[in-house]
């Protein structure tokens, strides 16, 4: 009974987080540019998808954006979480807690005070701006992901590795980096998530011209969305959905590769 | 691993830190505390007392506590089930939270608004189904409840997961060992894990609260652009009246709120590492 009562749970909450994509995947085979009613099945928004420039240059910017500030963040996570790993106390907490704040504050406030900031300094809004705002909010996911890593690292390896006469650069690279890749592979995984997701941070970053996908959803609100936007977020679920049934169920080879850090994401 | 040079690898994110976290959230303050002028003056901050202002903030922060309240009562069971504390422990469950959590993120977050909208519209799909069912059908589209709803839908995960986090750092034995002494489900419940899974709570409730009492997004596309949150204050402010130090004046007074909550939460999780996301 108890068992069924979890399932049923599951089901539910499933079907509450699940409903809206089955809605926009209806809406992407629909005949008629309303959302109200049904026209028909039609192939004809993913056809003229790919004839559509402003929509692919949107895709091409939310995706160069999402690549490269995760890329930049996990260069530059990665390191500080190395050196805050031998830091003292008092300068690691505080070094913490101003990684903390873009994740504590609200998306809003970092959002306007980055804006502020280039409007200060008379910098133009652009594709520039957007990156470097992704690169500030990501970095402290690729921290918080491989600082735990490194805190359970055993000092005692890299020593060893030292005294067998590895330097210190191969000795980093043999021994501690294989024990904290898992930590920095989720850690880059969660900023490219969260670099395509965002939409409140580019809202204030971006200039005229410059858009990526949410942005350019969120100008089409007022006038009734391009269903080719529905058609484009199907394929980027349905690839998204692919890749990860993929990852989960191969054999069990791959599983052992599979960071146990990484359930908590 | 202790090598004093290394802790100079810091210095890129230091200043990086400094330039795009430290100094801008210095420019809200210098914004909001100066008038368009460059000149000193609280007016900004005070703004806040104006009645349309306070309604917004007064709204926010009651639909942004509402939405944290059924959070809690959402996440709570199902942190449980998918847990370990949750008694079929497998490895399975690793493969639910990814799909139920990370997948939903790869559409957009503004689609899946725009859905809801649809969904909950008066004549809309979910009515529908109450038709046929001969029950009462739901009103909610551009009223308070919706944006309640939508604040709940997107926000749930981040109360999900750091409840998860922390009830799977509860040591399986101590559950046995109250049920051994003679504990019931109830008692085991209150005086075991609710305690010990507190510091994942309290980040949750964080978690959610924050980007609620903030959002512009959830009221703009469920409330119908009518009912106004004090993120859509400052969001108009700066975008459509490009009155930067109005904006900033307002957001000073959100962070205010900001910081309170994140300085409970601290009082309770001490070690942030662990459960922030």
């Amino acid at each position: 009974m108890m068992k069924f009562i979890k399932k049923f749970y599951l089901v539910i909450i499933f079907i509450f987080l699940y409903a809206p994509m089955v809605t926009l995947i209806v809406f992407s085979f629909n005949n008629t540019k309303s959302r109200a009613k049904w026209g028909g099945f039609t192939f004809k928004w993913y056809a003229g998808l790919f004839n559509d420039s402003s929509i692919i240059q949107a895709l091409i910017n939310t995706l160069t954006i999402a690549l490269l500030s995760s890329l930049i963040a996990t260069l530059i996570g990665t390191i500080a979480a190395l050196a805050m790993n031998n830091m003292k106390k008092l300068s690691k907490n505080i070094l913490m807690g101003v990684t903390n704040i873009p994740m504590l504050n609200a998306e809003i406030v970092t959002g306007i005070s980055l804006m502020l900031l280039f409007i200060f300094f008379k910098y133009r809004f652009g594709y520039v701006t957007i990156l470097l705002a992704h690169i500030t909010f990501n970095i402290p996911y690729v921290i918080l992901s491989v600082a735990p890593r490194l805190k359970t690292l055993n000092p005692n390896i890299y020593e060893a590795a030292l005294d067998l006469g590895a330097n210190p650069f191969k000795a980093f690279f043999k021994v501690v980096f294989p024990d904290i890749m898992p930590g920095i592979l989720s850690g880059f995984l969660m900023c490219f998530t969260m670099s395509i997701d965002d939409f409140i941070i580019t809202h204030f970053t971006k200039g005229a011209g410059v858009d990526t996908l949410s942005t350019k959803i969120y100008a089409q609100v007022k006038k009734g969305i391009d269903p080719k936007m529905y058609a484009l977020s199907t394929l980027i679920f349905v690839t998204v959905l692919v890749l990860l049934i993929l990852v989960n169920y191969t054999p069990n080879k791959e599983k052992q590769r599979k960071p146990k850090g990484e359930k908590a994401k | 691993m202790k090598n004093k040079y290394i802790k100079f690898l810091s210095a890129p994110y230091i200043i990086w830190a400094l330039i795009f976290i430290i100094v801008p959230l210095l420019m809200v303050f210098y914004y909001g505390f100066t008038d368009k002028s460059g000149a000193f003056t609280i007016s900004n901050i005070t703004a806040i007392a104006t009645h349309e202002h306070s309604k917004a903030l007064w709204l926010a922060l009651y639909l942004s506590l509402i939405s944290t309240a059924i959070c809690i009562l959402l996440a709570y069971p199902l942190a449980m089930i998918l847990s370990h504390i949750g008694e079929n422990a497998g490895a399975n469950k690793d493969k639910y939270m990814v799909f139920i959590f990370i997948l939903p993120m790869w559409m957009n977050f503004l689609l899946r608004t725009i859905a809801w909208q649809t969904l909950l519209e008066n004549d809309g799909v979910i009515n529908s189904f109450l038709n046929l069912l001969h029950l009462p059908a739901l009103r909610i589209i551009n009223t308070p409840a919706a944006i309640v709803f939508g604040m709940v839908y997107n926000f749930l995960p981040f109360m999900v997961l750091p409840l998860v986090n922390a009830l799977n750092k509860i040591d399986i034995n101590v559950i046995n060992a109250a049920r051994d002494l003679g504990a019931n489900s109830v008692q085991t419940f209150l005086r075991i894990i609710l305690p010990l899974s507190l510091p994942g709570l309290i980040s949750g409730i964080t978690m959610v609260f924050i980007p609620s009492l903030t959002t512009f997004i959830v009221s703009d596309l469920l409330g119908g652009s009518k009912i106004l949150l004090i993120g859509n204050v400052i969001e108009q402010e700066f975008t459509q009246y490009s009155n930067w130090n109005l904006g900033s004046g307002l957001s000073i007074v959100l962070m205010i709120f900001i910081i309170v909550s994140i300085v409970l939460s601290t009082i309770f999780d001490k070690d942030m590492e662990g459960t922030a996301i």
